[in-house]
């Protein structure tokens, strides 16, 4: 095929100059390609490479060769050849992660982001959508709109995606049949149109033959355009839709060379700024003004949404990492619990009650989610009930962050309002997220200053309230230990509380089973209570199992620094099972009991325990006695 | 050279506005999570642009990190020269790393095959990052030059053996970048990851940054061998029987040890010509290497996962 748009070889042979200069008024799209192998989604991409001439003779001998060899187009050029990245992969004759590709055209730089289509991929699409600005749905002419259309659709539209392609591929095996193509057209409109897609522009095309690609196709005269090509090149992208927002500004990095200069550094997350700007620090809410923008290059008069620039301030203000950098008359808020939408990512499943890292812009919180309101159903977009979701689920989560964000809402601005979660023990990341709102309780609940204070409570007791966290497997000797220890404190005239774990089970936690999901949250209620008794001047004194390292850490950074005691009761599972006090091991071993810690159920030993009690060397006397030394020693 | 109306800029940000945002937003963030930061500095012409970059993000102070070389010993006479100057204009650290087992054993290109890569590159960067102790290090590796490299994220784990799991990448959202590692392990950071070549060219016209006079067309001493043309850069270069240095007009589309890159046959000897040729050239950049093809089809990405960058 010959197509108008690529003619440029004569202007760069003829003057590089005038070619350069109009390359660099080039704008730049973002678009993301969906859809299965079948559909042709990786030839298609193939095929726009090939025609904007980014493949290059050695490439294409090499291509030529790996068709005839592994390719399923015979002896014609297998363009899906070109983008199956991997090796993994092109044994498996699949796609299986996100592939970014490269083209340019006379009026636009693309960056293609190539992801799987296949449901147990549904991650890896919402990553490449997430920095997409269009997606081009590839639907092949003979199956018309399949589940995998509706999944595609709806995943797009929720990462917020404005500009909707539907390209009906393969035209050339339907003879070019117009009534294919507007019956293809219409059924999806009415999808589109129920879970809220209001715009889209509908493409015959062939991605092996080239049809309506580069330029429209003698072979669909009953079709007047735009060809693919010529629509990616002419859609409007929002970034100046960005820039009418109210200025923000994420600070990464402050700026200190030396004394006399502090500047704050980011990339403009929306709106503009110039020296002399009203700006308003979030989350303080403390105001100043823009002295400078300054960059290498000189300092700029103005800076626009997508920019990364450093600011001064006229004020010696407050300001680090994670504030927001603010219009002073429309700052964003702050808030510590919200609703929002989640993509599960990870193999393990989310845990309800656990703690994660969130990251959103610069800023690094710790949160925990609830279980969730509803899961949504991505084929037939149904609400179903859900304690919890798994890889590539999708639902709506109530979460909360132990200190107050700077956000928005995800619909006004992709960079306050998406966040990753990340599992504090792996590192991984988990899930993405989109914010809805912030719950009214948070800004409505607001911390009750009391005149008399934690230290006022125990000087009047006469010591240091502190928190001995005991854990150990079942049978272990905490409740012995721990018994004795309150009991030695006592006689030392010491007010002490001793919470048990099957104690607090008949009374605030009857309402907890014995789930990953339900242990979370037996331990953290506990730690709420543990900690209002240590505020109320008491030594309080737990014994669970408290399997999990993250929830005792949890319980942790619920109390001031040096007064949670974590005592490591270091019973080996052989040794407890032996002593078998209750019974337990022996069902456990029976099958009887489900999710038994030590037989079915993992225990994470502490690393660094405060205090660690060997009870195979010592009596629980003994052991009494050294944790007490230790406490008040 | 280009116009003077070229380097302004219009008020609507332009791709390489974007892409130039993009790359300072990453390596600021890098320092968010980094105990301690190096960049790798190769020379060419991505390195010369990733240097600028930091130079960017972080004015007016200078790039909190040092430059780090992983030295060959066979390095065209050029690329140290303008090594030194960069390094010292720039006000960074400059550390030149040597793997002292490639240098005792004698290691070089012409006896050694693939060992010479393996162990002055991907053994001496694994080395110089270890003795160090750098847990990030930038590269400036491009996600259009290779296939394995197009689906690499920007923010590349490593394992304490330096190792890479394409399996096991973490997902990378918007601009969110998670960089919590356990100890021991490190990350590589890729800023320019979507960049293409053309790109690195135009914006090293845009920005006037310094490169290696060998991208340049000029007379040089070479010899044909393999169907690849070779500058006999020093006196080590051993001729065989019956070659004879000749006197071409070539220059380098990418620039490595210089026994190992070919070089095209070319007059260009200005930023325009040189962009000018590779816009109507019918050849990757990288096919003057022969790093790639050792090995067949997936050689790149089998050497990413012993390490190499």
């Amino acid at each position: 095929m010959t197509d108008p748009i690529y003619v440029t070889d004569a202007l760069i042979a003829e003057d590089i100059d005038a070619y350069l200069e109009q390359h660099q008024q080039k704008s730049l799209l973002r678009f993301i390609t969906c859809g299965s192998v079948d559909d042709g989604k990786s030839t298609l991409i193939g095929r726009l490479l090939y025609d904007s001439k980014m493949i290059f003779e050695d490439q294409l001998a090499a291509l030529e060769a790996d068709s005839k060899r592994v390719g399923t187009q015979g002896q014609e050029i297998d363009f899906a050849l070109l983008v199956d990245g991997l090796a993994a992969e092109r044994e498996q004759g699949i796609t299986i992660d996100v592939a970014y590709r490269f083209f340019t055209t006379e009026k636009r730089k693309f960056i293609v982001a190539d992801t799987p289509g296949h449901e147990q991929y549904t991650r890896n699409m919402v990553t490449g959508a997430s920095t997409a600005d269009l997606a081009v749905i590839l639907i092949d002419a003979r199956k018309g709109v399949l589940t995998q259309t509706r999944r595609h659709s709806f995943l797009a539209h929720l990462i917020g995606i404005k500009h909707i392609v539907l390209a009906v591929n393969k035209m050339d095996l339907v003879g070019y049949d117009k009534t294919v193509f507007d019956r293809i057209a219409l059924a999806y409109r009415a999808f589109a149109s129920e879970i809220g897609i209001t715009n889209f522009t509908a493409i015959p095309i062939s991605g092996f033959k080239g049809d309506n690609i580069t330029a429209l196709s003698d072979n669909t005269p009953w079709f007047k355009g735009p060809a693919l090509i010529e629509h990616l090149e002419t859609v409007e992208i929002g970034s100046t839709a960005d820039e009418a927002k109210p200025f923000r500004l994420p600070v990464q990095w402050v700026n200190r060379p030396n004394l006399d200069f502090r500047g704050f550094s980011g990339q403009l997350a929306s709106g503009k700024v110039k020296p002399g700007d009203a700006v308003r620090i979030l989350p303080s809410g403390k105001m100043t003004t823009v002295d400078r923008i300054v960059t290498l290059d000189g300092d700029l008069d103005e800076a626009v949404a997508g920019q990364s620039v450093t600011l001064t301030l006229a004020d010696e203000v407050d300001c680090s990492r994670g504030d927001v950098i603010s219009a002073a008359d429309a700052p964003p808020e702050a808030a510590d619990q919200f609703e929002a939408t989640l993509v599960w990512m990870a193999d393990e499943a989310m845990i309800a009650g656990r703690a994660y890292w969130l990251k959103l812009a610069t800023q690094s919180v710790s949160a925990t989610i609830q279980q969730p309101k509803y899961e949504i159903n991505v084929n037939t977009l149904d609400h179903l009930a859900a304690k919890t979701l798994e890889l590539n689920g999708i639902g709506v989560v109530e979460l909360s962050t132990d200190k107050p964000i700077v956000f928005e809402t995800y619909g006004d601005n992709r960079t306050l309002g998406g966040f990753i979660l990340i599992d504090k023990l792996t590192n991984a990341t988990v899930a993405a997220g989109m914010l809805h709102f912030s719950l009214r309780r948070a800004q409505n609940v607001h911390w009750q200053a009391t005149d008399i204070d934690r230290d006022m409570r125990a000087s009047l007791k006469n010591q240091r309230p502190a928190l001995l966290w005991f854990t150990g497997l079942s049978g272990s000797g905490k409740s012995t230990i721990a018994n004795l220890v309150e009991k030695k404190l006592h006689r030392m005239n010491r007010h002490s509380f001793l919470l048990d774990g099957d104690n607090v089970r008949h009374g605030l936690n009857r309402d907890l089973g014995f789930t990953e999901a339900d242990r979370i949250e037996n331990i953290r209620r506990v730690g709420e209570v543990a900690k209002l008794m240590s505020d109320a001047g008491l030594i309080v004194i737990t014994a669970f199992i408290s399997p999990f390292r993250v929830e005792r850490e949890m319980v942790r950074s619920m109390l001031p620094e040096g007064e949670f005691i974590e005592v490591f009761i270091d019973t080996p599972l052989a040794e407890a099972e032996k002593r078998d006090v209750k019974g337990l091991y022996k069902k456990a071993r029976a099958g009887q009991l489900k999710n038994f810690t030590g037989i079915d159920s993992p225990y994470e030993a502490p690393e660094n325990p405060e205090i660690r009690i060997d009870t195979t060397a010592m009596t629980p006397e003994e052991a009494a006695d050294l944790i007490i030394d230790r406490l008040l020693g | 050279m280009l116009s003077s109306d070229l380097q302004t800029k219009s008020l609507e940000l332009t791709h390489l506005d974007r892409l130039e945002a993009e790359s300072i937003h990453i390596m600021r963030e890098v320092m968010a999570d980094a105990a301690k930061p190096v960049m790798l500095y190769s020379v060419g012409k991505d390195s010369a642009v990733m240097l600028h970059l930091a130079r960017k993000a972080f004015y007016p102070s200078p790039p909190p990190f040092p430059l780090l070389h992983v030295d060959t010993t066979w390095k065209f006479q050029a690329m140290y020269e303008l090594r030194d100057r960069m390094a010292a204009e720039s006000g960074m650290d400059l550390i030149v790393y040597q793997n002292p087992e490639a240098k005792e054993r004698g290691i070089n290109p012409f006896d050694h095959g693939p060992l010479h890569t393996d162990m002055w590159k991907t053994e001496g960067l694994k080395q110089a990052l270890d003795l160090h102790g750098f847990d990030v290090a930038f590269g400036g590796a491009r996600r259009d030059e290779e296939k394995s490299r197009a689906k690499e994220r920007i923010f590349s784990f490593r394992t304490a053996t330096h190792g890479w799991d394409p399996k096991k990448q973490r997902p990378e959202l918007w601009n969110l970048y998670n960089a919590r590692k356990a100890k021991g392990e490190s990350i590589r950071v890729f800023p320019i990851s979507n960049w293409t070549e053309l790109d690195i060219w135009q914006y090293i016209a845009r920005e006037n940054i310094p490169i290696v006079p060998l991208y340049f067309a000029a007379p040089r001493p070479t010899v044909e061998r393999d169907g690849l043309l070779l500058m006999v850069d020093d006196d080590r270069f051993p001729l065989l029987p019956g070659e004879t240095p000749v006197e071409r007009s070539v220059r380098f589309r990418t620039l490595g040890c210089y026994p190992l890159t070919g070089a095209v046959e070319s007059e260009a000897s200005t930023l325009s010509e040189v962009i000018q040729e590779m816009l109507l050239t019918t050849t990757s950049e990288r096919q003057g290497r022969i790093i790639d093809k050792d090995g067949g089809d997936a050689s790149m990405e089998k050497k990413k996962q012993e390490g190499y960058f």
